[in-house]
């Protein structure tokens, strides 16, 4: 396997040196014969790790499949992915599991992190195997029905005692499903009432992330709150962790940078569960992510085929696609404000995830026998979002036609280029 | 090139009352016999031939017809509003007297027969116009007109009542300067 | 005027233009011979994804009236079921040719939707919990009607009560738009649990107590309560409902002289209004299924007689 020296680079901690890597890890000595890059002006992190992605395989390789999926995502800077369990039919078994487990080792652009449904079906009725799944070939360590809320407060709780023992982890969709149900597309106030959209009100999100914190605590067992995106729900995750209650959050770019507002024309791809909300909610979401409330940045990529989203408002499919610009937006909302540091951002965006999905080989520092696992960037980038350019196969993108940042040079996955520009 | 004057305040009166003569005369009177002004300018046109009547002894209702549906030129131009029509008696088996001020194409009369055909069915229908400018594109030609002005194509007659336009003046200018 | 997506786009002149239209446009409904040629060679198409006989035939009558041919297309339950997407649905009505598209559907933003995909003229026949513009516009024209009638002016600084389920209707946010738009104001009646999110914002009063601005109203407008909603906890029963908020024969007593009384229909008699109430010599319910036909012949004549836009 080759060698490489990214030459002058710039580390996390403000740093310059020359990084070498070889055989997939990274070495103390520039290793003979190694390809010097020119990293003047480039920061290096570690491989970026996506707690929440949506891969579509099996069911839908119409919107998406594990390849595509991948391939955005090391076009995003990630070197792995977790992928979501609400495929068709859903990741509730073992077999199911390695099925796209195997498909992430064949595609070979990033790891793909299988996530186990908690339920049967995603149904909310039934555990599912999730210590088959665990000790099976996927080793599926988090287990979510993300998409659906679980709503069984009793179901909550076993599932939370079970997966203790080989230290899962329960990752929630926090919606009370009566307070926000089929109906709710619109963030619960003024616009939802002009809009004459279903309101989805703050608190369907914070009293459930409420009752896991409770559940969690009760059961000593470790909550993993998905894609949070209300100023109360940050100040119950608080609350919970000065307590000392293993939960962790997570937020998405797109809730850091849209609101509500975007949803005046009706456009569909700005129709996403939970919904884009007002500025004082991504506010606190932009706070609680600085300040540690809010562990990992999710992108909550969900690819959707023009035919799921070509519909009205309420009758679309939620969801947008994340892995390309997840950088961007946390550059643009949380870097340049000097909201976060670098070594912050390789925190919230590599460090964390990694330990919220129990993966050894990823969100490593950047230190000699680690994994060559790396995504190289130009901070100073910037470019318009074009949909048509997307590794992705679906064109969901919320981003469209917007000038962000445009980071990635190249991401390494132990040691090998999957994206170079 | 300025506006021409071509009939002035007194000469409009004095046809106007030709007119009534000739209408009267045509009709054997005024018996069963309705004036009907084409919106815009054929409406007060018709006030006063009808007042002229009533001068004679002869009282002659007066109404107006809005022909804003029926013109053959909606699609050319900006959206009209429509004005109300106004009947002032049951047109079956009456005379009407369609009165305009300018007959030109004939486009406007064909869209006002029109529009009295769905309004009922008249014993006569007869037109009276103040001016007569030629150039028909439509085989329609007036009972009773006040005057003939033949023009060209290029050219436009503008008339000005006191009723809308605050002076009785009939004038002719080249259009398109 | 391109479309007719709502209220909230059109100007106050628009609005006065299109009720000064609809006033020649009644005219014809009292004519033997009930047809205006302004559309002739136009093609008028009624995409109805959710029933509504009312709305439909009256603009199919409207359409027709201006001598369009109209067509009805009921795309009930088509779009998401049969895994065609709605812009498919539209697109292929557009393809045809037609000039312009009615539609309803149970999605709000629908039609807004629609208008960026097709070429034809779209007109909102009622979209979700949105904007039911043609309804609003209807409403005004019965309320001019009948203050003409009573020789009480025109609607600028009367003031109308809108009682019922506020929430979920469409029809209280194209009123709110139009009365306000035109000089007159709003009181929004009804429970805390039937009135939309935000509607402080909306600058019209609100208020539980129907009682005390029955007196003062010019119109009392009374809007469909659905039986269902009980079983979403909005309200606990059919007679705490009428209790509070019924037009009921006590509360007809209260009117004011000139007052009238007004329901987009369908009626729920016996819940949000009384037979004695829908029935009384100030009610203008029916008047306002004629205004209905005049008003959207009014719209589709503005949106289809002059040059292409």
């Amino acid at each position: 396997m080759s060698a490489t020296t990214l030459r002058g680079v710039q580390l996390p901690d403000g740093s310059r040196t020359d990084l070498h890597f070889a055989d997939g890890v990274i070495v103390e000595e520039a290793p003979s014969g190694a390809e010097a890059i020119d990293c003047d002006g480039l920061l290096v992190l570690p491989g970026l790790v996506d707690p929440h992605t949506h891969l579509r395989e099996p069911g839908r390789e119409d919107a998406e499949t594990v390849l595509s999926g991948s391939a955005a995502a090391s076009r995003g800077g990630y070197t792995a992915v977790c992928a979501m369990a609400n495929t068709q039919p859903v990741t509730d078994t073992a077999e199911k599991a390695e099925h796209v487990h195997d498909l992430g080792l064949k595609a070979n652009l990033v790891d793909v992190v299988v996530i186990g449904a908690i339920s049967k079906g995603l149904k909310g009725e039934e555990l599912s195997e999730m210590g088959l799944m665990n000790r099976s070939r996927a080793r599926v360590t988090m287990f979510s029905d993300d998409g659906m809320c679980l709503m069984n407060p009793q179901l909550m709780r076993r599932a939370l005692e079970w997966v203790k023992p080989f230290g899962g982890v329960i990752a929630q969709h926090s919606q009370d499903s009566f307070l926000a149900g089929p109906g709710a597309c619109c963030h619960e106030g003024e616009l939802s009432g002009r809009l004459g959209l279903g309101g989805w009100p703050p608190v369907a999100e914070s009293t459930i992330i409420a009752r896991d914190a409770m559940l969690a605590e009760a059961t000593g067992s470790r909550l993993h709150v998905c894609h949070i995106t209300t100023a109360e729900g940050v100040e119950v995750v608080r609350w919970a962790k000065q307590r000392g209650i293993n939960v962790t959050a997570e937020v998405t770019p797109h809730h850091l940078l849209l609101g509500t507002e975007e949803l005046v024309g009706y456009d569909t791809k700005f129709k996403v569960n939970p919904p884009l909300r007002t500025p004082e909610h991504i506010e606190a979401l932009r706070a609680g992510l600085a300040d540690g409330t809010i562990d990992v940045v999710g992108t909550d990529h969900a690819p959707h085929a023009p035919q799921d989203k070509d519909h009205a408002f309420v009758d679309a499919k939620p969801g947008m696609l994340g892995l390309e610009q997840a950088l961007s937006v946390v550059i643009e909302t949380m870097v340049k404000p000097g909201r976060l540091t670098w070594e912050q951002v390789a925190d919230r965006m590599s460090h964390a995830p990694a330990r919220v999905a129990s993966l050894s080989g990823q969100g490593r520092p950047l230190t000699p026998g680690e994994p060559a696992n790396l995504v190289l960037i130009d901070p100073d980038r910037t470019a318009t979002v074009d949909k048509a350019q997307s590794k992705s196969l679906s064109r969901n993108n919320p981003y469209d036609g917007r000038t962000l940042p445009d980071p990635v040079e190249a991401t390494f996955l132990r040691g090998r280029a999957t994206f170079s520009r | 090139m300025e506006p021409r004057a071509v009939v002035s305040a007194d000469e409009m009166q004095w046809a106007l009352t030709r007119m009534t003569h000739e209408i009267l005369e045509k009709n054997h009177g005024s018996d069963d016999v309705i004036l009907l002004g084409i919106i815009t300018r054929g409406a007060p046109l018709a006030e006063r031939i009808g007042a002229i009547a009533k001068e004679q002894g002869h009282e002659i209702p007066v109404g107006q017809l809005d022909i804003t549906m029926y013109r053959d030129d909606l699609r050319r131009n900006p959206t009209r509003m429509p004005s109300p029509t106004v009947l002032p008696a049951e047109i079956d088996d009456k005379v009407v007297v369609l009165v305009d001020d300018v007959l030109f194409s004939g486009r406007t009369v064909q869209a006002a027969l029109l529009a009295l055909a769905d309004l009922g069915r008249p014993r006569a229908i007869q037109l009276v116009a103040l001016i007569d400018r030629g150039g028909r594109d439509l085989p329609i030609q007036a009972d009773v007109t006040g005057k003939h002005i033949p023009t060209a194509r290029d050219e436009r007659v503008r008339v000005q009542l006191t009723e809308t336009d605050g002076e009785d003046l009939i004038t002719i200018e080249r259009s398109g300067q | 005027m391109k479309h007719l997506l709502g209220i909230a786009d059109l100007s106050e002149d628009e609005i006065w233009t299109i009720l000064d239209t609809a006033e020649e446009m009644h005219d014809v409904q009292s004519r033997p011979i009930k047809k205006l040629p302004a559309l002739r060679g136009r093609t008028v198409v009624n995409l109805f994804f959710e029933d509504s006989t009312r709305t439909r035939s009256s603009f199919e009558l409207a359409a027709k009236w201006l001598s369009a041919d109209a067509i009805n297309v009921s795309a009930k339950g088509s779009s998401v079921s049969k895994g065609e997407s709605m812009k498919d649905t539209l697109q292929t009505l557009d393809a045809m040719g037609v000039d312009a598209i009615v539609m309803r559907h149970a999605g709000s933003g629908s039609v807004a939707q629609a208008a960026g995909w097709v070429r034809a003229s779209m007109v909102n026949a009622g979209d979700g919990m949105h904007e039911h513009p043609t309804q609003a516009l209807l409403d005004a024209h019965a309320v001019r009607r009948h203050l003409r009638a009573h020789d009480l002016g025109d609607l600028q600084g009367k003031r109308i009560a809108i009682t019922g389920d506020l929430l979920h209707s469409r029809v209280v946010r194209s009123n709110v738009l139009l009365w306000e738009k035109v000089g007159a104001s709003v009181v929004l009646v009804g429970p805390p649990t039937l009135m939309p999110p935000g509607v402080e914002a909306w600058g019209v009063e609100t208020t539980s107590a129907f009682d005390d601005v029955l007196p003062e109203v010019d119109v009392a407008m009374m809007l469909r309560v659905q039986r269902e909603r009980m079983y979403g906890g909005y309200f606990p029963s059919e007679r705490e409902y009428i209790d509070a908020y019924g037009l009921t024969p006590r509360r007809l007593a209260m009117l004011k002289d000139g007052a009238c009384i007004a329901h987009p229909g369908p009626l729920n008699r016996g819940l949000e209004i009384s037979s004695a109430a829908a029935d009384a010599a100030r009610s203008i319910i029916l008047d306002q299924v004629s205004a209905g036909v005049a008003v959207r012949m009014s719209v589709l004549y503005h949106l289809l007689a002059g040059e292409e836009k």
